[in-house]
């Protein structure tokens, strides 16, 4: 008996060492890098880009070049000064500076990009501990931060510059032109994207296709932007005042679409949970809705976004889920 | 009592070594209120010192009749009588500055720097401890007021002191003169005086 014993635990020893024994997941995908995950997001975001770049021409190209110099370069540096393995190929500072450019007025002075690049990826990421560690999207800090250093460049105003060889830069932008006279531009240019805006939130078109094609992917969870179509739509109902602008005004007007899929949608500052991400949609949609009716900006994503970055922790904590068998709380 | 700090001591460590601000992370509220400019940050900083040095003196000449259940109570009273002084002076003789720095003048009687001092030096210590702790507290806090302000108004206005520093392009910061441009500046600056401060002990210690 003892014996055999024995020889089980000496045939024991070499099975055991073929086996592995690690932590769950086990069924980890290795290809989600990093990596792929922002060249997914790179090509969702192309036809965005294409877009902006057809319709605003040169000034797109011009905020894409200032912001892609500004977060590469600041990227660069602060990794460096923070002693870090250089992380500029992982793509991240790419996304952020396209989702950046996306987000500002066109018209804006080289400077303005270029302070929010170095915002976004030095207070936005790096302080925090850099990518994964943030806790509010970098791009949107960036944004927020010029936002109301240069109010006079990036308030409804500085969108417009009369006489540009660009036609739709001589007109007010769609939310604006609401906002303050009541203009109700029509929905089908609201859908491709021929009105005045931020860079990538104008055609409602191009962020749906990139959008979907993130959402397929699985590189965008869905439940995010689905949250904030419906808060949007539900509560542009509600407001229908009979002026003609209506839900679906609200949903293609100014960057709704754009932040939903691209912005809101980031892993690091969203919620975790499924649960999580719906109700983190959910209130940027109601914050963007409640910014719109009744504070003085045209559009209010960019806070709603920050705000509700700012409550995913909360979210995170309220959304644990019961593990299989285990008691509900 | 031998081994409480001398004068000098307590007046050299209250400018770098035990900063107010930057070391022990006292009297936040005006730090981030009055430093849009440096004139009014300079101000703030003279009246603080004026009723530090005042409080610190006085309360040190009472020290031995304090009861220490009642101690809070009469620092404050004493801190308050001064704040008090400093209030009408400026009101009296700087108006226009007096009004831009609004509530923040009678709100350094809640000023954890003085009543901070008042509990671990002029309690315990001679009169002349007491005002040296207080000048270099009072040194250390304007230091650091005016570290923060300059950084702010240059930013955010291109000038100093009313003069021109930045040439004329400058886009002016606007952020930098509001509540958030003083969280930010603080935090970085902080950031820095630790960096240079954790370079400095690694020097000496290897």
């Amino acid at each position: 008996m003892q014996e055999t014993e024995l020889n089980v635990k000496s045939s024991m020893k070499p099975a055991s060492s073929a086996i592995s024994v690690s932590p769950s997941p086990h069924l980890a995908n290795t290809a989600d890098s990093t990596r792929r995950m922002m060249l997914d997001v790179l090509i969702a975001l192309a036809p965005v880009v294409g877009m902006s770049i057809y319709i605003f021409r040169l000034y797109a190209v011009f905020q894409l070049v200032v912001c892609l110099c500004g977060c590469l370069l600041a990227e660069f540096v602060f990794v460096r000064m923070r002693g870090r393995k250089p992380t500029l190929m992982d793509g991240s500072a790419v996304v952020t500076a396209v989702i950046l450019a996306m987000s500002l007025p066109g018209t804006a002075p080289w400077y303005v990009g270029f302070i929010a690049a170095f915002v976004a990826i030095g207070i936005g990421k790096i302080i925090f501990g850099g990518l994964g560690m943030n806790i509010f999207n970098p791009a949107m800090v960036g944004r927020a931060f010029v936002m109301i250093a240069f109010a006079g460049v990036m308030a409804a105003s500085g969108y417009e510059i009369a006489g540009s060889t660009v036609d739709v830069v001589s007109q007010a932008t769609p939310m604006n032109a609401y906002k303050m006279n009541g203009v109700v531009t029509p929905l089908i240019n609201l859908f491709w994207g021929n009105t005045n805006g931020s860079l990538g939130e104008t055609s409602a078109l191009a962020c749906l296709l990139g959008g979907l094609y993130l959402v397929i992917r699985r590189t965008a969870s869905w439940e995010i932007p689905a949250g904030v179509i419906l808060a949007v739509l539900v509560i542009g109902a509600l407001d229908s005042s009979g002026t003609g602008w209506t839900a679906l005004h609200h949903l293609f007007g100014g960057a709704v679409l754009f932040g939903a899929f691209f912005i809101a949608t980031d892993p690091v500052t969203s919620p975790l949970t499924p649960k999580g991400k719906f109700i983190f949609g959910l209130g940027t949609g109601v914050l963007i809705m409640v910014l719109r009716l009744f504070s003085g900006y045209p559009e209010g994503l960019m806070f709603a976004v920050l705000f509700m970055n700012a409550l995913t922790p909360l979210i995170n904590r309220w959304t644990i889920p019961t593990p299989f068998g285990g008691k509900k709380q | 009592m031998a081994d409480q700090p001398t004068a000098a001591e307590r007046f050299i460590q209250g400018i770098l070594p035990e900063n107010p601000v930057y070391r022990q992370l006292l009297g936040m509220c005006p730090i981030l209120a009055v430093t849009n400019s440096l004139m009014s940050a300079l101000t703030m900083a003279g009246a603080v010192i004026f009723v530090l040095v005042c409080a610190n003196v006085m309360t040190s000449l009472i020290r031995n009749l304090l009861k220490p259940h009642l101690r809070i109570v009469i620092f404050t009273l004493t801190i308050a009588t001064f704040v008090t002084v400093a209030d009408r002076f400026l009101a009296a003789y700087m108006y226009q500055m007096s009004k831009t720095l609004g509530p923040y003048i009678p709100l350094i009687i809640v000023n954890c720097i003085i009543i901070c001092r008042c509990e671990v030096v002029a309690s315990r210590q001679s009169v002349g401890v007491a005002a040296a702790d207080a000048v270099g507290q009072g040194v250390g806090f304007g230091l650091a007021l005016a570290s923060l302000a300059v950084v702010r108004e240059i930013l955010g206005s291109g000038m100093l002191l009313g003069f021109r520093v930045l040439p004329e392009v400058w886009p002016d910061w606007a952020i930098m003169v509001l509540p958030p441009g003083a969280f930010l500046t603080f935090g970085l600056l902080l950031g820095c005086v630790n960096w240079f401060t954790a370079r400095k002990n690694a020097k000496q210690n290897g």
